[in-house]
């Protein structure tokens, strides 16, 4: 007689095992299936396609109901299993039991749904069965929230988009899909996403769905509020155990099977994404093909063992090629080789261990995937072809990187000298007729003829249109990028990037995720060009500006307080000197800039006294910034028998009108009352000497490690008219210096006259840079100390953890 | 084997920076990369004893902040033309939660 197998779920699992055990033994069994969805098994994986409009459901099934006709299996679709009972061997659904001799539980896996208000509206749904994508496939025209940036969650997202839907995916992680992508991929393929209309926003944490009787819109953390006919949650899968549980068979995160795919009772089976193998879960379809080849033979008494294998991924969204295998995400020793072609919109990784390849991710061009992976799963070494390895298998010794994609991929109207005006398409002209010599394009095009900075820009432009390098390319801003600082400024805004990820792939990095070196500066440059938009990246500045404080060389820390031009009361003395005491601060000192300094306090200590200070009314000094630092006075007409002006009022007035700006380098000020200038004011960035007849104003004078004096930029009788041209030289500094340059040395490359046409002589272009500098202040002239000494901020300031009080229990 | 204890969920440290936490052998920074793995190493540069975990992080590397020394944080080794290495400790991240080697937690019976 034929034993009685009784399978639960009709899944692709399932599915490929009853095929191979009706294959090689049609007669060994007398098969049931149970399946909870009212049909039999289709390919799960396809449920894309369908989605997108791009295959039917008809074309995905792939056993229909003729097959298990034909193969004699007991179909019993939309019977729900409710219970198995392992001392009578019984199966029991919702309508009927069924004996069995052996059993394979393959109910696969559940959506997780997240615990927010809401999540049960109608309107709601997960990204699982048919059902699931129907509802997908209605919302053309309609809002639709996708939550979850992952594989499954873009799927979803692409396949709604293509019906015609308004997408926004809502995703919890920096970046989309973080298990698979590095920053950079996970970039490009943000922009894809976007290019196709999908709104993409990261670090989003949902809090609610709203509605009434169906979904309405999604609520997140920040308060952001996305408008949703239908929201799609896609944010992961976990094991389908209850029935197992409920048997009382072995479950950790999933079924417990062993290497025959057994369970902890002999005769019964688990399979597919339901189980729990060596303390493993599986969810691509790979590993569960094996599984089903490994408990067919299991089924029909022959030994076989599931040994788990590395795989791949690779999403299925129209117009995104991308891939992804192995691991990125530990292990000693692993190097990474990395490839961009910013103009073709291509990233490529390999993370070597011992010379081999442990995990590749690729984008935008994924044709040598396969053979990357092969290398991978065979772990084949890789050092003899380790130059060439990132190029694939076709390579041979052929086609070189181009580091000058990115200046190949701008269009002919991005500018390029902005001193001049002069666009990319001129200077491609002036090559093409005849200039072929960087004195030659500068003599008819002016380009790089002014400042000098975009020299670097103009030279690739020329090496692009000529075909060959133009010699003497200066040096690139550090080991990770051949750009300089003055081309990625200028990149930056011609290609309109907006994070330090897209730099670094958009203008192709050379290491990861940059260094010490260019991630501050890139930081500053994306904060000096977009203030509104780009969000300052904390974890790339430098120690001082991070902790908004001085470290020493003992790693304490000094506290300045800003007194505004010098000038202090009783009042902030006592709260200076309660402070000093209260955090057994080991010296005060006055500091050059006319500042107290509280020197060698305790990192956790700094924010519960930035509180203290605050409270008193004082702010932080920046004393720590590449930004305004102090402006220095004299006493001026007040008091002083020789003050010509208020002095001291006119420096209080620059630094409430400049502090909290962020510069290329510190900037330090001095106002003097009358030519004896006890300001010093002539060796500061900037100086102004009041006279009878006005205000002297002289800029990039220095007093570290070169000592330089000022030179006279602009007089003028009016306090005000003063006031908007040191502005605009600050804001034009900002604009145009390369990071770590103090002002004396940019003004020494791009000339003083030049400064001066800006600044002094064009008026509306004095009053435009006044403007931007205002735009850019509306956000940065904030207390730091403010915002860090809440609450919430102030345990991030201590230990996070103290082993040596746990050892005193 | 090294056994390991939690001191603190994944999220309490930064991406791309570090915490410190203080064991009976001094401190110890925890490091966590932009694609959230963490390291342990001690919290003092063999150059001038600069707080690593004070340093930018970039890639599986760190910075010194007083004088740019730059280490690899898998092996604790520093890097280019500077010699010198930096005790490394086991960590690891299960369920979202930072786990350390219990050989960290100063034994009360060892005084």
């Amino acid at each position: 007689m034929k034993k009685k197998l009784v399978v639960i779920g009709a899944g692709m699992a399932s599915g490929r095992m009853l095929e191979q055990l009706l294959a090689t033994d049609p007669d060994a069994f007398d098969v049931i299936l149970f399946n909870g969805e009212p049909r039999g098994n289709y390919n799960r994986l396809m449920l894309s396609p369908v989605l997108s409009g791009e295959k039917t459901y008809e074309e995905i099934v792939t056993h229909d109901d003729d097959w298990y006709a034909a193969n004699g299996v007991d179909c019993r679709f939309g019977e729900p299993v409710v219970k198995i009972d392992r001392e009578t061997r019984i199966v029991h659904s919702n309508k009927s039991s069924a004996p069995y001799d052996a059993l394979v539980i393959a109910t696969g896996s559940a959506p997780f749904i997240i615990p927010v208000p809401g999540k049960d509206l109608p309107g709601v749904v997960a990204y699982r069965d048919l059902e699931d994508t129907q509802a997908m496939m209605d919302t053309a025209g309609k809002d639709a929230v996708v939550i979850g940036g992952g594989l499954l969650g873009l799927e979803a997202a692409a396949g709604m988009a293509a019906r015609g839907a308004k997408v926004t995916v809502i995703h919890l992680m920096g970046h989309l899909m973080e298990r698979q992508l590095d920053p950079a991929a996970g970039y490009l393929l943000q922009k894809d996403l976007e290019k196709r209309g999908i709104k993409v926003h990261c670090k989003g944490a949902t809090k609610a769905i709203l509605g009434n009787d169906r979904a309405e819109a999604v609520l997140l953390e920040d308060g952001t509020v996305y408008p949703a006919d239908l929201v799609c949650m896609a944010v992961g899968i976990r094991p389908e155990t209850r029935l197992a549980n409920d048997a009382h068979l072995e479950v950790e995160r999933g079924i417990v099977v062993d290497d025959a795919m057994r369970t902890s009772d002999p005769h019964v089976f688990a399979l597919g994404e339901c189980v729990e193998h060596r303390k493993q879960l599986f969810g691509l379809v790979a590993p569960l093909y094996d599984q089903a080849k490994v408990l067919a033979r299991t089924l029909l008494g022959e030994v076989a063992e599931f040994v788990p294998v590395q795989t791949a991924t690779k999403l299925k969204v129209t117009g995104c090629d991308l891939f992804s295998a192995g691991d990125f995400a530990e292990g000693e020793g692993r190097e990474d080789i990395v490839f961009r072609d910013p103009g073709r919109g291509i990233y490529k990784r390999l993370v070597l261990r011992d010379d081999r390849i442990i995990g590749t991710v690729m984008y935008g061009e994924t044709g040598d995937g396969s053979w990357f992976y092969g290398l991978m799963k065979d772990g084949t070494d890789i050092s003899e072809m380790r130059e060439t390895l990132i190029f694939g298998p076709a390579f041979q010794g052929g086609s070189k990187l181009d580091p000058m994609a990115a200046v190949a991929a701008l269009p002919p109207e991005a500018e390029i000298c902005g001193c001049n005006g002069v666009c990319k398409g001129t200077i491609v002209n002036a090559v093409q007729g005849g200039a072929h010599t960087l004195d030659a394009v500068r003599a008819c095009t002016k380009a790089s003829g002014s400042c000098g900075t975009c020299t670097g820009l103009v030279q690739q432009v020329m090496a692009l249109t000529l075909g060959g390098a133009v010699a003497d390319a200066p040096a690139g801003m550090c080991k990770c990028t051949d750009h300089t600082h003055e081309d990625v400024r200028r990149l930056i805004k011609a290609m309109g990037l907006k994070s330090i990820p897209a730099i670094q792939q958009e203008l192709g990095w050379k290491s990861v995720g940059g260094c010490h070196s260019c991630r501050p500066a890139l930081n500053y440059y994306l904060l000096a060009e977009w203030p509104l938009e780009y969000s300052d990246d904390r974890q790339s500045r430098f120690v001082n500006e991070r902790n908004h404080a001085n470290i020493q060389k003992d790693g304490t820390y000094s506290v300045v307080p800003r007194m505004w031009g010098g000038v202090t009361t009783p009042a902030e003395l006592r709260a200076i000197a309660d402070a000093a005491d209260k955090y057994n601060v080991p010296m005060v000192k006055v500091t050059g800039g006319q500042r107290i300094d509280l020197l060698g306090v305790r990192k956790e200590d700094l924010p519960l006294m930035w509180a203290d200070l605050n409270e008193a009314g004082l702010v932080s000094g920046h004393a720590y910034s590449k930004g305004l630092r102090t402006v220095k006075t004299c006493v001026g007409s007040e008091f002083c028998r020789f003050g010509t002006q208020d002095s001291t009022g006119l420096g209080i007035r620059l630094e409430k009108l400049l502090w909290g700006s962020w510069t290329p380098h510190k900037v330090k000020l001095g106002v003097s009352g009358c030519p004896r200038n006890c300001a010093e004011a002539t060796c500061k960035d900037v100086g102004v000497v009041c006279v009878d007849s006005g205000y002297n104003i002289s800029v990039a004078g220095a007093a570290g490690m070169e000592v330089k004096e000022t030179e006279h930029l602009a007089s003028t009788p009016s306090e005000d008219e003063a006031v908007e041209i040191i502005a605009a030289f600050v804001q034009l500094y900002r604009e145009q210096a390369k990071y770590l340059d103090r002002p004396y040395k940019w003004v020494a490359k791009v000339g003083l006259d030049w400064v001066k046409a800006q600044v002094v002589e064009d008026v509306p272009n004095r009053r435009a840079l006044v403007e931007r500098f205002e735009i850019s202040q509306s956000v940065y002239r904030r207390d730091p100390w403010a915002e860090h000494s809440t609450p919430s901020e102030t345990p991030k300031w201590a230990p996070l953890a103290n082993l040596t009080l746990e050892a005193a229990e | 084997m090294t056994i390991f204890v939690d001191i603190a969920a994944l999220d309490d440290i930064p991406r791309q920076g570090a915490r410190v936490v203080k064991t009976g052998q001094g401190c110890v920074a925890v490091f966590r990369t932009a694609d959230d793995r963490v390291f342990a190493l001690e919290d003092r540069c063999p150059h001038k004893g600069g707080p690593l975990s004070e340093g930018i992080v970039h890639g599986d590397r760190v910075t010194c902040p007083l004088h740019n020394w730059v280490f690899d944080m898998n092996s604790g080794e520093a890097q280019g033309a500077d010699t010198g290495m930096v005790r490394t400790y086991p960590i690891r991240v299960e369920h979202g939660r930072v786990l350390i080697s219990a050989a960290l937690v100063a034994r009360s019976n060892a005084a």
